[in-house]
């Protein structure tokens, strides 16, 4: 097989047994992603210097028995992580002049495990956005086909993987950010518990729901990303000080006597018929594999959405107003005043919809309007994490659509935010709550790739990870690979 | 119309925002529907519910008071538009 | 225009810097005077994807400092974000407590101008971050931020609005100010900005009992320019209200300068400051351990000290008031007690008296006074057992002040002991007797003040060495005879 083709799991064993070096592997990507990446629009920024470098380094390591668990293995990074010396530009022209100085703990965490970097991918502007058309830097384009979005936000991280432009990708998941976009795809996207995975050096938009994560081919890629992502940060005060679980060696474990809810109101309008179809075809699966199905109830789940739009711009608005053109970032030139400076670097240097989140936040916190809206938010909240704390007691994984719909063209709903907003509907929930989720692939509909979506009890991601894993032992939706990248 | 240009002005100076005439016109449009629909939040019943600002049960973890930081300031002052003599430069302030 | 009739309603937040070593949320170094932006860190300048962690020392000192004033610690308080756009201020928003402060209900006694104990109650007192410093010399169209102190924690103390006067906001702010030196959790520097206050002033006639409504005056960073500004804003909204005004709810900048304040109403006008939970620190919880093993560490206060310092030294009230004034001073006064033979009062004087002078002129703390406490027991000694007169002990500070040696050392160099011999100073008695006829019989005729002539005279001739008490004596004696 050839080295793109292979899962991240296959290439460390190919690296193991010397069928190939990482410079090779590095440099056979490299000249992939040079002869593709026009298509798709996945990066922002290829480092390709730097991979050499680090893939040389992997092989010295490697050739004196050393080199960790990711010892040489190519990855790409979603652009909202910090790397030292190198452009992150969280796909805004705000931007789009920062070199970090610092690395994210992610980034640090998977280069003390050897991985090698083969450039930022292409993003929604400050992870704003479900189809990546919201990036300064254009839409990236989905492999199964050109004309569709990748999903959002980490879409040039679902349309890499997917490509096999590299095995795995980081990603980010504020909303849906990583699951929906591994849905579109065809990807299998993990999005840990809240504070599971440190997110020091990931560009902030809403603090309480941002979580850091992987997608990749398999499951049990992802499983082999998670344990080295995972962990304690004492940089971040929300970071969780949990053991992390070997969650390799659980992946192996049988799903029998498993509990899958099966949400009741995931099956209502909303949801496109044949994408209902191949969701219930994989819990047949699962049930096949001796999981028994228990139907749950998430009562309050169609006000995750607008309980989301209150919270999430909230929390960017405050959080992006340290871009002000002072310190670092996109400064406009020959500012009149002080409020001229901060008006039209922010009004400049932000994309159209970056600024609706911001307005959208300054207005529910503002005053006169707080109480009404993001109080009222953070009380229906709670709602619905009493709803998913109560199915918890009943299941031990909840199964359904990531996404309402295959990937959408491009352009589609980009003028309307209340239908792209709705495309969300089935993984925010589990942001509100702070739970552990994935997609995974399990089907086609006209061609394009359909996720089924798990979610987990807190800190539970083992069991989402044996699932999935476990599925795709009985499935190969997931080895399916877009015609024109082959 | 929820929304109107005179309020979104004021949002949009609150939030230190240049907007065009064009994009406050699609904005009071835009907006608008998405404050209509974050308004079903009234429908909910909150009666008795804590706010929840976050999703997990912990607490603060404290550091201790050491100095951990050395001077690095010409590395971050790389990423400055307008420094003078290690300061930040903005137009100049009245108070 | 009268104060008469009026009644001033004064409440105060004053801004205490914490003495941590580090940030309130990062690990950079809060030393005061570096090159600009040498202590900024990427948390302090608010780098993108940087996250901030509490300080634990922040926590120790608040909650000492809310068993000191008698009040709640929270079990349980919040960080808020206070949101708005200003160049010293790199995130956009200041890191504060809003709805659950850590310290609620405490109090603070002062002396009110009839001499009578007055309680002030303290609303709360909350953590938050201080902002850098703009800087508008020298840089031409510009102006040039300093991120340094961006970051340096700081305990807001509200007071209610209970002090009715210019004079008692000042005592209040002392209290604190020497509260918070004793505590150890701040230096209370004023000129660096570490103890700073704000004040809310108010009119209303005396009787009404509806508050007036009260401007804030910012930037107040003395006590005497405390002072100063509330008497100009309570003139002001005195005036201002007779002539048929109304008193504005509005920030006023205290100008030292021009001697006035002024408005700040275009700054605040679109204030809207959008505070909500800070998503990225949690909840502060303080167990009832933590709290008792801080309680143990409680250094004695200054009202028990003073009150220790008359019972246990017999000192006057005042003197024991100003002795409790610092901690160093205190714990300096009671080395030269333990270290006297006289009474505690004598070196309790010398204190107060000369070393303060001598401190006061040198412009130095009690910490680089130029006699050490041992030292300044050996003077007060050699004044208890007559070796010198107390006149004489002041030249031999002097002396010792300028690094001339031991009291004694000097006393033996310059020949200073005093004439104890009876019939030394009985011939010098008897020479100055001789020498004024005039005012011995004045004296003799019941002019008894010229008691006080004669003692001069001698010593003058004794060069100040006789011991008075000794010459009055032999001076009655010789004068009655």
């Amino acid at each position: 097989m050839e080295m793109h083709a292979q899962t991240l799991t296959e290439l460390a064993a190919g690296l193991e047994k010397g069928d190939f070096t990482s410079l090779e592997l590095t440099q056979a990507l490299l000249d992939r992603i040079a002869a593709h990446n026009d298509k798709l629009n996945a990066f922002i920024t290829v480092t390709a210097d730097e991979a050499l470098a680090a893939a040389t380094r992997a092989d010295t390591a490697r050739s004196k028995g050393g080199g960790g668990v990711l010892n040489g293995l190519p990855i790409i990074h979603k652009d909202i992580f910090c790397t030292r010396g190198i452009k992150t530009t969280c796909g805004s022209k705000m931007l789009d002049n920062f070199i970090s100085p610092y690395d994210a703990t992610v980034v640090e965490r998977l280069a003390d495990a050897g991985a090698v970097v083969l450039g930022k991918a292409n993003m929604d502007e400050f992870a704003m956005g479900s189809s990546n058309e919201t990036s300064y830097f254009g839409p990236v384009r989905n492999p199964w086909n050109l004309e569709c979005s990748p999903g959002g936000s980490s879409g040039g991280s679902s349309a890499s993987v997917a490509a096999r432009f590299a095995p795995a990708a980081t990603g980010t998941d504020t909303g849906g950010s990583i699951r929906q976009p591994a849905a579109l795809t065809g990807t299998v996207g993990i999005k840990p518990t809240y504070g599971r995975v440190s997110r020091y050096g990931m560009i902030a938009f809403a603090s309480s729901l941002d979580q850091a994560g992987v997608i990749t081919r398999s499951s049990e890629d992802a499983a082999r990303l998670l344990g080295v992502m995972a962990g304690f940060d004492e940089r971040d005060s929300t970071s969780i000080d949990q053991p992390v679980p070997d969650y390799l060696a659980g992946i192996a474990h049988s799903i029998k006597g498993l509990r899958v809810g099966i949400v009741r109101e995931h099956f209502d309008a909303g949801l496109e018929e044949e994408t209902g179809k191949k969701v219930k075809e994989a819990i047949a699966v699962l049930k096949a594999l001796g999981a028994t199905t228990v139907e749950v109830s998430l009562p309050n789940l169609n006000l995750s959405v607008p309980t989301y739009y209150v919270v999430a711009p909230a929390e960017c608005s405050s959080n992006l107003s340290r871009f002000d053109g002072v310190r670092f970032g996109y400064r406009a030139e020959n500012a009149e005043d002080l409020l001229d400076l901060y008006c039209r670097s922010r009004g400049e240097g932000f994309g159209d919809e970056v600024k609706r989140r911001i307005m959208t936040g300054t207005y529910v916190l503002s005053a006169g309007y707080y109480d009404a809206y993001y109080l009222k938010a953070q009380r229906v909240r709670k709602l619905i994490a009493d709803d998913f704390r109560k199915a918890f007691a009943e299941v031990d994984v909840i199964a359904g659509p990531t996404a309402p719909s295959p990937a959408f063209k491009l352009g589609d709903k980009v003028d309307d935010p209340i239908q792209m907003y709705l495309n969300d509907i089935y993984t925010i929930g589990a942001n509100l709550a702070g739970l552990p989720a994935m997609s995974v692939p399990c089907g086609f509909v006209d061609k394009l790739p359909v996720g089924l979506h798990l979610v987990g009890a807190h800190f539970d991601e083992e069991t989402l990870l044996r699932c999935a894993h476990q599925y795709q032992q009985e499935t190969d939706w997931h080895t399916a690979c877009p015609e024109a990248f082959k | 119309m929820s929304l109107d240009k005179v309020k979104l002005q004021h949002i949009a100076m609150l939030a230190r925002l240049k907007l065009t005439d064009e994009e406050y016109a699609e904005s009071v449009e835009k907006l608008s529907k998405i404050v209509d629909f974050v308004d079903q939040l009234s429908q909910a019943d909150t009666t008795g519910v804590t706010p929840m600002a976050h999703p997990l049960d912990a607490v603060q973890r404290l550091r201790p008071d050491v100095v951990t930081e050395v001077d690095d300031r010409d590395r971050y002052q790389e990423n400055a538009a307008a420094v003078s003599a290690g300061l930040y430069l903005v137009p100049k302030v009245l108070e | 225009m009268s104060v008469a009739g009026w009644e001033v309603v004064i409440g105060l937040e004053i801004h205490t810097q914490l003495a941590t070593k580090s940030k309130i949320f990062s690990g950079s170094s809060t030393a005061y005077g570096s090159e600009p932006n040498t202590q900024a860190n990427l948390v302090d300048l608010g780098y993108p994807g940087v996250l901030p962690v509490l300080n634990k020392e922040v926590v120790r000192m608040a909650t000492m400092f809310a068993l000191a004033v008698n009040a709640t610690v929270a079990r349980r308080s919040v960080f808020a974000r206070k949101n708005y756009f200003y160049p010293d201020l790199p995130k956009g928003y200041q890191i504060s407590q809003l709805e659950l402060p850590i310290v609620e209900h405490g109090e603070m006694f002062i002396t009110d101008a009839d001499g009578n104990e007055k309680r002030i109650g303290i609303t709360r007192a909350h953590l938050e971050e201080d902002a850098g410093k703009s800087i508008h010399e020298g840089l031409a169209e510009f102006s040039g931020i300093d991120l340094n102190r961006a970051g340096t924690p700081l305990l807001e103390i509200v007071s209610e609005p209970d002090l009715r006067s210019a004079k008692e906001a000042v005592a209040y702010m002392k209290k604190i100010h020497t509260l918070v030196r004793y505590l150890g959790i701040s230096d209370g520097n004023m000129q660096e900005g570490s103890f700073r206050c704000d004040a809310n002033v108010s009119v209303r006639p005396i009787g009404q009992e509806k508050l007036g409504t009260r401007a804030e005056l910012k930037n107040l960073n003395s006590f005497r320019f405390i002072e100063k500004a509330i008497n100009l804003e309570v003139e002001r909204q005195i005036e201002l209200i007779e002539d048929g005004g109304q008193v504005v709810q509005e920030t006023r900048l205290y100008d030292s300068d021009k001697d006035e304040t002024r408005s700040m109403r275009s700054k605040e006008e679109a204030n809207d400051y959008r505070y909500f939970p800070d998503p990225d620190l949690l909840p502060i919880e303080i167990s009832d351990e933590f709290i008792e093993a801080v309680r143990k560490t409680m250094p004695e206060l200054p009202a028990a000290k003073q009150t220790r310092f008359v019972d246990e030294y017999g000192l006057k009230v005042d003197d024991a008031g100003i002795l409790t004034s610092s901690r160093p001073l205190a714990d300096y006064f009671e080395l030269v007690a333990a270290a006297s033979d006289s009474t505690a009062q004598l070196a309790a004087n010398w204190v107060i008296g000369d070393l303060a002078g001598a401190l006061n002129r040198d412009g130095l703390d009690i910490g680089d006074s130029k006699i050490s406490a041992a030292e300044l027991a050996g003077l007060v000694n050699r004044i208890h057992d007559n070796t010198i007169s107390g006149k004489i002990a002041k030249q031999v500070f002097e002396a010792m002040w300028d690094g001339q040696g031991s009291a004694a050392e000097i006393i033996e160099a310059k020949g200073l002991t005093q004439i104890t011999d009876n019939s030394a100073l009985e011939f010098v008695v008897d020479k100055v007797i001789a020498e004024n006829p005039g005012q011995v019989a004045e004296y003799r005729a019941g002019k008894d003040k010229l008691i006080g002539f004669f003692v001069g005279k001698v010593m003058q001739e004794t060069k100040g060495q006789a011991n008075p008490g000794q010459v009055n004596q032999i001076l009655i004696d010789k004068l009655k005879a």
